[in-house]
């Protein structure tokens, strides 16, 4: 069952730009485990897109199947939503994104339905660049069928059952820039202060955004002996530095000592600035976030917030030349080319 | 021996060796008579190989304007030396096998009952040219000069399509046009013709034209407004979206900006292809894919969802020869049944037959209309047959004045006027609910699709009796389908009878014609073609009106009598099949044969050699 969520607010609760206030952007109640950390992550997404004045309803969330999947409903209740096919969200999303590209798109996976069943259309999603974020609910065990290992489930990790995971894991950030992703960033759901500003800063993203979020499951991943659990998350994090997300609209008044922090406008005029960023990463070079990216994994870490960025690459629109005008707009006078020109193709039949 | 003698009716075959160019040829050959005026029905039968493997060309020459398969073959043209027993084999008695007599034919393939004719095609290539590809290439346009002169083709029809064949590189012009020549002069000169079978120029054209289904398919796409098109390439269905593209690149640019008012993406499998289908049509832009059976069996579980979330699916079934790869350059009708209840669970998709270029490019366009109105996926099935052969076709036609039906879909304005939005509440009382665009109302509107049950409003539920309730409402939305999808085409008998065919798709020319050679036996049928699935009521009144009706169908398991027995409890006894699933169109003469064993009363004498169902040729 969704429960809907009372509308009964604290009548002083900040309202944003747009007038609305964070309930605004919730959605129903939700129906996880209690403590499951994917909720923290809904919570993230709403907190981001409130202070980012995000009209809701121009944002379309779409998902597959699974805990991670069904957690679009427990935020952006005004937000047109997809709860598709296993595996499939991201090409729901590329059909939609070709429909209309004035809308955000929010895709929501799980680590089964990317990692296994979806790997293909994640890949692929990747590949073409499509304007998109994508977050990955990360917990290494398969939550809605009792707590199987999952392919990002670490090797020799356990969960509750007991039988240390025998295979090794694949890893998403590590295959995203492989893969040619043009912003990929890790954060725990645990840790909203880096959360936040990375899901905002993924938002304004042009092009594949990947946030893999490490989300404990609460019920069957959470013991000592699974390295998704949170203690052991907290104690393996390892930041690649802060990420601070200013607006467009917000002028810049912080200033911070030159060499230890770097600004990076984005593409829609919003600024990220990157402070206390680990030495041994640029993060807009590829070949640089890898090698971080490995060296964090062999010392038995958890690399996480921006791991790369190239704020300049081509989305799928512009490089298919698509219309500026969302196609779901186009009419018959747009598309229709008319009898004339249909009796000439008649003619050259002939 | 009695030389077979006609004009202007009779069936040709070119065997060849694919890759060696001899396609282009062959076609030159079938459009020429197509322009003196002759109903023509070319048929490519090749191989699943891109070079050096045998492939024939098949021309129906029919002034009667029979353009299905008859059956038989009157005249061999022979250039492949590997197929040449089975090509002469195929031979009607009477019949003429022309082949390259540079080197003298195999003793053992003479034949006392036909005329053999040699022509030495590969030596005066070899003593005109010097380019071994100049060699294989103007070989083909030799054999076609020389039928020029052997069935008195009008000379000057072949030179003016020579010129519009290479408009823009009129370099080619005179070197074809030569080759042309030397095989007409060589025939000329050295050999009777022409011969018993030959051609006059007639008027039995009129304004149709010659277009394959699958560009008249993707022409379709083009002003039934689709935008956004998404596949994977696979044999037969990959020209739909050549033709998509290619006519997108010339009509739907933007005239100020450059930009494409379409998007084409080429997914990584048929999986992503549906999906991505589906997330345009949920978004408002009218989307489609084509694919064959391979690809209809990978899309059937998003095809669930669509039909279960409702959300307007167009999808092109180029049908080829199952199961797995089977045959995939061979043609079949034989995924009516995985298709018209694709995916798990209970459900049932809506199937447009169309039977010629025009009826590709109409239910073309109109897929769009019905998949926007009626909320639900839309397959149309077409076959390898009628999607990659040139069709004889009425000319295509659109009328200016007509308007996108986008269906139920509610504006801003709309949801402002209104209480409560119920994604799935059946306001209307025809089953169809009203939907909104994703960012349509900043307050209004918003929910959420799934595949998982939930009720009126959209949220998520359990209970028995909301699922129960949409499931049937549903099944009420199918009876609504029946009065949209194009109505079944019936034919009546000159004579009183209870007996009658039934066909679809591309068995339609060839059962007329068989139908045509039965009423001379002395049976009479009446004929419906059926158009669409759900079957509406005249479909369900045609089969009360008959005692015994014979299905027709190119597939093994009788798919579409199986689709009338479901749908309408009707026993086996009454629907009798008539099959053909060699690969091959069915033809006219096994359709009689097999019907003719059907009626044990009448003298069963085949007209000539004939295939049985099921052997092959």
């Amino acid at each position: 069952m969704s429960y809907q969520q009372p509308k009964f607010r604290h009548p002083s609760l900040p309202v944003n730009d747009l007038g609305y206030t964070r309930a605004d952007y919730e959605g129903a109640i939700s129906t996880l485990c209690a403590g499951c950390g994917h909720d923290s992550i809904s919570g993230s997404i709403v907190r981001a897109c409130h202070e980012l004045s995000l009209e809701p309803h121009k944002i379309a969330k779409l998902s597959g199947i699974g805990c991670s999947s069904k957690s679009p409903t427990y935020f952006l209740g005004k937000s047109h939503g997809f709860n598709s096919v296993h595996g499939r969200m991201p090409s729901v999303v590329t059909g939609a994104a070709m429909a209309n590209r004035d809308l955000l798109y929010l895709g929501v996976s799980g680590d089964g339905d990317t990692a296994s069943i979806g790997m293909g259309q994640f890949a692929h999603a990747i590949r073409r660049n499509l304007n998109m974020v994508y977050i990955v609910m990360n917990n290494g065990c398969y939550g809605l069928t009792k707590g199987q290992d999952s392919a990002t489930a670490d090797e020799g990790s356990a969960s509750k059952k007991g039988d240390p995971n025998p295979f090794g894991a694949i890893d998403l950030p590590g295959l995203a820039l492989q893969l040619g992703a043009t912003f990929v960033a890790r954060s725990f759901s645990g840790d909203k202060e880096q959360l936040v500003p990375l899901i905002k800063a993924a938002m304004s993203h042009r092009g594949f955004a990947l946030i893999d979020v490490v989300s404990p499951c609460v019920t069957f991943n959470n013991n000592s002996a699974s390295t998704k659990s949170y203690e052991f998350v907290r104690e393996h994090a390892e930041a690649t530095g802060t990420v601070d997300f200013v607006p467009m609209r917000e002028e810049i008044t912080t200033s911070y000592e030159p060499g230890h922090s770097q600004e990076v406008t984005m593409h829609d005029g919003s600024v990220l600035r990157l402070r206390k960023m680990a030495e041994d990463l640029d993060p807009f070079d590829r070949g640089s976030a890898m090698m971080a990216l490995e060296a964090s994994r062999s010392s038995g870490q958890i690399l996480t917030g921006l791991i790369y960025m190239d704020k300049d690459s081509a989305d799928l629109h512009e490089v298919l030349n698509t219309s500026r005008r969302p196609l779901n707009t186009l009419a018959e006078e747009d598309l229709c080319p008319g009898d004339k020109v249909l009796q000439n193709i008649n003619q050259s039949l002939r | 021996m009695k030389s077979l003698e006609s004009i202007n009716e009779f069936v040709i075959k070119f065997a060849n060796v694919n890759g060696t160019g001899s396609a282009s040829a062959n076609n030159l050959f079938a459009k020429a008579l197509f322009r003196m005026g002759l109903p023509v029905s070319p048929k490519n039968i090749f191989p699943s190989n891109i070079q050096g493997l045998p492939t024939w060309y098949e021309v129906r020459v029919s002034e009667k304007g029979y353009l299905g398969r008859r059956g038989g073959v009157d005249i061999m043209l022979s250039v492949n030396p590997q197929s040449m027993p089975q090509d002469v084999r195929e031979v009607e008695p009477g019949g003429y096998f022309i082949y390259d007599s540079t080197k003298p034919l195999d003793l053992r393939l003479h034949r006392k009952d036909i005329n053999i004719i040699g022509i030495p095609l590969t030596r005066i290539c070899n003593e005109e040219y010097e380019d071994p590809r100049q060699r294989q290439l103007f070989k083909n346009v030799i054999y076609v000069g020389a039928l020029a002169a052997l069935l008195d083709i009008d000379f000057a029809v072949l030179t003016e399509l020579v010129a519009d064949q290479f408009k823009g590189k009129e370099k080619l012009v005179l070197p074809n046009i030569h080759a042309l020549e030397l095989g007409h002069q060589y025939v000329k000169a050295n050999l009777d013709c022409p011969l018993g079978i030959r051609v006059r120029k007639s008027d039995k054209v009129g304004d149709k034209i010659l277009l394959d289904g699958n560009t008249a398919l993707g022409l379709g796409a083009i002003y039934g407004g689709a935008t956004v098109a998404a596949w994977y390439p696979i044999t037969p269905s990959t020209s739909v979206v050549d033709a998509y593209e290619r006519y997108a690149k010339r009509l739907r640019i933007d005239p100020g900006t450059g930009r494409q008012n379409f998007a084409i993406v080429q997914a990584e499998d048929e999986l992503a292809a549906i999906g991505m289908v589906i997330g345009a049509g949920w978004n408002g832009a009218r989307a489609f894919t084509a694919t064959s059976g391979p690809g209809l069996s990978l899309m059937s579980e998003f095809l669930g969802l669509a039909y279960f979330a409702e959300i307007p699916t167009v999808l092109f079934d180029v049908q080829r020869a199952g199961p797995s790869t089977g045959m995939p350059t061979r043609t079949q009708q034989s995924d009516v049944l995985s298709a018209a209840y694709a995916s798990h669970g209970d459900t049932k998709q809506v199937l447009l037959f169309p039977s010629t270029p025009r009826e590709c490019f109409d239910f073309g366009a109109l897929s769009f209309d019905l998949a926007d109105r009626l909320q639900t996926p839309i397959i149309l099935m077409t076959d390898l047959d009628l999607g990659m052969n040139d069709n004889m076709s009425d000319p295509l036609e659109w009328d200016d004045e007509r308007k996108y039906d986008r269906g139920k879909v509610l504006t801003a304005e709309d949801l402002d006027n209104m209480e409560r939005f119920g994604r799935y509440l059946d306001v209307d009382g025809d089953a169809i609910c009203y939907r909104t665009y994703p960012g349509t109302h900043p307050e209004k509107g918003a929910f959420f699709t799934r595949g998982t049950s939930r009720d009126e409003y959209a949220i998520y539920t359990e209970r028995g009796e909301e699922y129960e309730k949409n499931m049937l409402r549903l099944l009420a939305k199918w009876e609504t389908i029946k009065s949209y999808v194009p109505r079944p085409e019936i034919i009546r008998s000159e004579q009183q009878t209870e007996m009658a065919v039934l066909y679809y798709g591309t068995s339609e020319e060839a059962s007329r014609e068989a139908l045509d050679y039965l009423a001379a036996d002395g049976v009479h049928l009446n004929a419906m073609r059926v158009r669409a699935f759900p079957f509406n009521d005249e479909v369900e009144q045609f089969m009360a009106d008959h005692e015994q009706v014979f299905v027709i169908e190119q597939n093994r398991d009788a798919q579409l009598r199986t689709l009338l027995m479901a749908e309408f409890e009707l026993g086996p006894d009454k629907l009798k099949s008539v099959l053909c699933f060699d690969g091959t169109p069915i033809s006219a003469r096994n359709i009689r044969k097999q019907i003719l064993m059907h009626l044990p009363g009448y003298n069963v004498t085949p007209l000539r050699r004939e295939r049985v169902v099921g052997q092959g040729e």
